[in-house]
């Protein structure tokens, strides 16, 4: 077997053995605990009242923003790994190129802040 | 015998499920006494007795109520989707479980040695958030769906930050490997070789986005009980809710082990002349667990807008200048060479 393929098995198995754990856990309050469901007890909880309309509704786009956000971050962050790891045998260009994109990014960020995509009122 | 476990593909498995037993069965027990370690210190700090009927002090209280939960009626709301329902809890122990394959307990006592575990860890952990999302959405209940955005919201914009720390941290080691970057802590002055002192500021970023990526008071802002009632975690009972309680507190778990590791050196000994060893690492992650309990008895509640102002406006462009300024300090050597340390782990 290939020796790097080697190191990475484990972590096949023990997804195997946590899915088990989790599957375990549910079945045995499934098998053991009593279940009588009655309208009452499954309905959706609304403080005592009965739900006004379905709960998949709109909501604000603020969230919408957020993710957008972060996945820029976040491939920013993707970009950012192997460079931090080669850091030792960078030449004085992949340094300066990676302080010119680093610079790019916050100047983007500099201005989403000041549109205002940030605020949260 | 040592040719069978490490040539034939049943003793292969046979090892790893072993291995994977070794370091599982011992963390869940840790993690019962952790969980009684946390409602004892926060009573303390109240000063409150806390859980002390079961058991001698009390210590068996986690293991009464887990066996409370086992015999707890399912109830699975009318408009739920099912599938998915019971798919939210298992995702949020699973993923975080998982993470601990790569998780070093002493020099070389590690599940799994991949050369990219940090990164898998951060992969892992990010996976976290479709747990929160799976349940509030599954449930299709008004609070649970709130409170799941938000969570999630949260959830992400403080991965950006932590990304960015991990980043100052690679860049000082040169390695995404925890062996190599405790290793690469490792020196003659014991305590203050270790990343915490160079890394200073970024040591309490961490902390505060650890707090935040695992909704842990002062940030439980999915479960505030004034306003969503338990967020995400509403509709569930018994034991699927038993896995979303075991995934946090595991993931909490799991960034006392990730402080312990990249600031504090692992299993490296604080004084030269004492040995290194995993009780060095135990004692640390405790330690890193008592300041989270400290911080969720004695903080109050952060409001939504102040946690994302927080998160994006403060940690964002801070771990982002400190990201250049480590990048500078490590290329031009300033301050002797303290950032670049990949030298001294090889």
């Amino acid at each position: 077997m290939d020796e790097m393929l080697r190191e990475y098995l484990p972590i096949l198995v023990f997804l195997a053995v946590a899915i088990a754990l989790g599957l375990i856990l549910i079945l045995a309050a499934l098998v053991i605990a009593v279940r009588r469901p009655d309208p009452e007890k499954v309905s959706a909880y609304e403080c005592g009242f009965n739900a006004f309309d379905d709960a998949r509704m709109k909501f604000d786009v603020r969230f919408y923003l957020v993710s957008i956000l972060f996945i820029i971050f976040d491939l920013e962050i993707a970009f950012l790994f192997p460079w931090a790891v080669a850091f030792k045998d960078i030449s004085m260009t992949g340094f300066w190129s990676m302080m010119v994109f680093l610079g790019v990014l916050t100047a983007g960020f500099a201005y989403e802040w000041k549109k205002g995509a940030l605020e949260w009122q | 015998m040592a040719d069978f476990f490490m040539n034939h593909p049943l003793g292969i498995a046979l090892l790893i499920i072993g291995q994977i037993f070794l370091l599982v069965i011992p963390l869940l027990v840790a993690l019962a006494f952790l969980m009684y370690a946390d409602r004892k210190i926060w009573a303390a700090v109240q000063m409150r007795r806390g859980p002390n009927v079961v058991g001698v002090f009390g210590l068996l209280q986690s293991f009464a109520d887990f066996g409370k939960y086992i015999v707890k009626e399912v109830v699975v709301p009318a408009g739920a989707d099912k599938s998915v329902f019971f798919m939210a809890p298992m995702v949020s122990l699973v993923m975080a479980l998982i993470a601990w394959a790569v998780i070093p307990f002493n020099d070389g006592w590690v599940l799994s040695n991949i050369n990219v575990a940090i990164l898998y860890v951060f992969a892992v952990s990010s996976l976290e958030v479709y747990g929160v999302i799976m349940g509030g959405w599954a449930s299709n209940s008004k609070y649970p769906f709130l409170g799941s955005l938000r969570s999630a919201a949260q959830m992400i914009s403080y991965e950006v930050s932590i990304g960015l720390i991990i980043i100052g941290v690679i860049i000082s080691s040169g390695s995404m490997n925890f062996g190599d970057i405790v290793r690469s802590q490792d020196g003659d002055w014991g305590v203050f070789n270790w990343y915490w002192l160079p890394h200073f500021p970024m040591l309490f970023l961490f902390l505060i986005s650890a707090l935040a990526e695992t909704n842990r008071p002062p940030f439980d802002l999915p479960e505030a009980e004034s306003e969503l009632v338990a967020g995400y975690q509403v509709e569930y009972s018994s034991t699927p809710f038993l896995l979303f309680m075991i995934g946090e507190l595991v993931a909490v778990v799991l960034m006392c082990a990730l402080i312990s590791l990249m600031f504090f050196g692992g299993w490296l000994s604080p004084v030269p002349f004492l040995p290194d060893g995993i009780v060095w690492m135990i004692l640390k992650m405790g330690f890193v667990f008592f300041i989270f309990s400290m911080v969720k008895a004695i903080t109050p509640r952060y409001r939504y807008d102040q946690l994302m102002r927080l998160g994006w406006k403060v940690f964002l462009p801070f771990s982002l200048v400190w990201v250049v300024f480590v990048a500078f300090a490590a290329k031009f050597e300033w301050f002797w060479g303290v950032y670049a340390r990949w030298t001294v782990g090889g």
